[in-house]
């Protein structure tokens, strides 16, 4: 990597020691995260070993055999020893059918020892291995549509949502957004699915404010943004959720259908959806490792911390929840080009400078992170319903992205907080962008603020105040997990005993053994 | 100036000079930009009573939408001595106001207890308005830092309910109910204002809030409950109803 310097010229004695915070207050989670499994690690296992489909009510079979492995041995040595031992003690031909005679009260599992446990393992670990052979599979796949189509024609890519709740609606939406312009489709989920502990079955027509995220929705979604890729003659990417109780789950589906990107935030889940901070952590590294080797781009959540908070005032939160998400990412195994950091344009128009203050903000994202693809968020918060305003706004938003190289372009919508887009909005909003990388897309060469003056100092000044932060973190008797849980971050206190999906969180014991993060590990 | 503006209750749009009537709209038609399509939206256009119409800018999107800015001048008027609105019955209030009334009222904070009851397992309603995340660009009212939200998501018994909202000195109960078959949501509802009623003395019972999407608004009282709020309800509509209630009856 050759060395950067970024247009602020921020001292690197101060990035240096940002980062080392950043890992300081990071190990200690990674540590525990790896004493710890969760009952969505040990599904998403179970679904890498090929194993699919609901019972009548519903209920994934993953879920169904989950928990009667967990009623006889635990949770804490795996799922993977008592499987595969019943499988080799006869009990079942195949995974579909054993979970049938378990959900049935016919199989007792067990935890085997010795030479029964020794083979248990190693076809575990063939039948798993064959999970993520397929998962290595489908990343070549994309290298190859990408070759042979073509990919985005600049930077950032054009990043469009869908979401009707009905993939069947959804499809020819985001086939015609592609069509207008559209880099990357993101299918927005049903409201509320983060809080299921369970991923729903095939197909769905039905969703809140959004559409369900399954692996069937994943794979009818895929196979139709590759008949674009092929109109177009430019790979279109898709986007989905890895995030809620289920991300262990949904990182292994979007790896084995080809989904190239997913939102995935290190403490989303805790602070805005009370997800216990334990299960967060422990699911999140491991869907991490699961993106890592599928060669998808994470998305972080920075965006959200400013639609809760004052934009200047928690500037600096974004700062430091970037710099945990790039040290958990990078701990997991996902590189530089994988690392879509959030940031968003949400500063009050009102406030004197607001202009020269985001620029600081998205340019001192830029200059501490030169080679992760950032994700540049539109305005929410001061999107009025005034659509003449909000259209301005938009038009700022797009040149902050042009002057500070942006990876990856949320479309803002003047209508944003009036109607869920319309035909008309996407494509003046489309049209607002492409005016302003038509424009001003190469402004950058040109520009570089003034080394002492409001936008470098305002940068510097941030970038101290997280700086702070990190050290208040430290401060903490358990570093970060009691910083969460006393309220450092906004106003949401999340004690690590306490949330959502913390019934379904185990310590390892001497035996446990997953054949999917033993892979994983090693990568 | 003419005689309706001076009269003051009958008025028509303004656009540069008193009296004009003039107006500016958008819209899109689904079929191909052509010179019939720029009719097509003049005609529309007449029709919502804008004569003439000009159609300023037309475009194509795609092969099979156009889009239109028209303006001109409208032929209706206004007579605002008609005009008739339903006031909402409470104060709409900020968080920072909403904050500010129970602290200065309660000198404490506000305790809601939520729950999803009966089998329905779908938290969407009651986490839109509970979680910080929120709802349609609103915070929930975990944001608010005068309340004290208790989500006890989904599946709750009645009876857990009851002694929950006891336990936490609940100021305020409120209920998602998503699935209707055969009423099960209106069941649900009288069987927890019923047990509400017999385990608590009437003036210290908690305010009693349902919602969800299939609920009539006017049925509050046919139900026991205090207020039911309807599809598309968001967090600040809930928050100042309960400053409303609870603070407001206080400090009478």
């Amino acid at each position: 990597m050759t060395r950067h310097v970024g247009k602020l010229e921020l001292d690197p004695q101060t990035v240096k020691q940002a980062r080392a915070l950043a890992r300081k207050a990071g190990r200690p989670i990674v540590t525990m995260a790896k004493k710890h499994t969760t009952v969505a690690v040990e599904r998403a296992t179970l679904r890498l070993a090929g194993l699919q489909g609901a019972d009548a009510e519903g209920t994934p079979w993953v879920n169904r055999l989950l928990d009667v492995v967990r009623a006889d041995t635990g949770l804490e040595h795996g799922v993977a020893l008592p499987v595969w031992d019943a499988l080799l003690r006869g009990e079942a031909d195949d995974l579909p059918t054993l979970a049938q005679k378990a959900s049935a009260g016919s199989v007792r599992f067990r935890l085997p020892e010795g030479k029964d446990a020794e083979r248990a393992r190693k076809a575990s670990a063939r039948q798993v291995g064959r999970g993520i052979k397929l998962i290595d599979t489908r990343r070549v796949e994309r290298d190859r549509m990408i070759k042979r189509h073509g990919d985005a024609p600049r930077q950032p890519w054009i990043y469009l949502i869908v979401a009707t709740g009905d993939i069947y609606e959804d499809i020819p939406q985001a086939q015609q957004a592609a069509r207008e312009g559209a880099d990357v489709i993101a299918v927005i989920r049903s409201t509320g699915q983060s809080l299921l502990d369970f991923v729903p079955e095939g197909a769905t027509r039905e969703g809140f404010a959004g559409t369900y995220a399954t692996q069937e929705n994943f794979r009818l979604m895929r196979a139709a943004l590759d008949e674009s890729s092929k109109e177009l003659g430019r790979y279109v990417r898709l986007t989905n959720y890895a995030s809620g109780l289920c991300m262990p789950e949904i990182a292994a589906l979007a790896g084995m259908e080809r989904l190239d990107m997913m939102l995935n935030d290190s403490m989303y889940g805790i602070l805005f959806r009370d997800i216990n901070p334990v299960r967060t952590f422990v699911d999140q590294r491991f869907s991490r490792q699961v993106h890592a080797r599928a060669g998808i781009i994470i998305n972080t959540g920075e965006d959200n911390y400013l639609t809760t908070a004052d934009a200047v005032e928690a500037a600096h939160t974004v700062t430091t929840s970037q710099l945990l998400n790039e040290y958990f990412a990078k701990e997991a195994g996902l590189e530089d080009w994988q690392l879509g950091l959030g940031h968003a344009f949400e500063i009050d128009p009102n406030v004197p400078d607001s202009f020269r203050l985001e620029l600081a903000h998205a340019m001192l994202a830029r200059d501490l992170f030169p080679n992760a693809p950032l994700k540049w968020m539109p305005p929410t918060r001061h999107m009025t319903g005034d659509v003449f305003q909000g259209y301005l706004l938009d038009g700022f938003f797009n040149l902050v992205g042009a002057l500070t190289g942006q990876g990856i372009l949320l479309v803002g919508m003047m209508t944003e907080a009036v109607v869920t887009p319309w035909l008309s909005d996407r494509d003046l909003a489309l049209q607002n962008v492409r005016y302003v990388m038509n424009a001003a897309g190469n402004l950058h060469e040109d520009f570089r603020p003034q080394p002492d003056g409001f936008i470098a100092n305002r940068a510097r000044q941030v970038l101290g105040e997280s700086v702070d932060l990190m050290h208040q973190i430290l401060d903490h008797e358990h570093g970060l997990l009691d910083a969460i849980a006393d309220g450092t971050f906004g106003l949401m206190k999340r004690p690590a005993d306490a949330g959502r999906g913390l019934e379904g969180v185990a310590k390892k014991s001497s035996a446990y053994y997953n054949p999917a993060s033993e892979i994983l590990e090693a990568q | 100036m003419n005689k309706q503006a001076s009269d003051g209750h009958i008025i028509r749009p303004y656009g540069d000079t008193t009296g004009d009537g003039m107006v500016q709209v958008s819209f899109t038609l689904p079929m191909p930009h052509s010179k019939v399509a720029e009719g097509a939206a003049a005609q529309l256009a007449n029709k919502m009573g804008i004569d003439p119409a000009m159609v300023v800018h037309a475009k194509a999107m795609g092969p099979d939408f156009t889009f239109f800015v028209v303006y001109g001048r409208v032929n209706h008027l206004v007579d605002v001595s008609k005009v008739e609105v339903v006031e909402r019955d409470y104060p709409l209030l900020s968080p920072k106001e909403a904050n500010a009334a129970i602290k200065r009222a309660l000198r404490r904070r506000l305790t809601v207890v939520g729950a999803c009851i009966g089998t329905d397992a779908h938290t969407v309603g009651i986490d839109a308005i509970l979680n910080i995340k929120g709802f349609a660009g609103e915070k929930g009212l975990e944001y608010y830092r005068e309340l004290k939200v208790v989500n006890l998501g989904a599946q709750v018994s009645v009876p857990q309910l009851v002694e929950r909202a006891r336990a936490e000195k609940a100021d305020a109960v409120l209920v998602s109910q998503v699935v209707t078959q055969r009423d099960a949501h209106l069941l649900n509802t009288r069987e927890m204002s019923a047990a509400f009623r017999e385990s608590y003395p009437a003036d210290k019972r908690p305010l009693l809030i349902v919602g969800g999407p299939r609920f009539d608004e006017g049925a509050a009282a046919d139900l026991g409950v205090d207020r039911v709020f309807g599809r598309g309800t968001t967090p600040g509509e809930v928050a100042s109803y309960l400053v409303h209630q609870l603070v407001e009856r206080k400090a009478s």
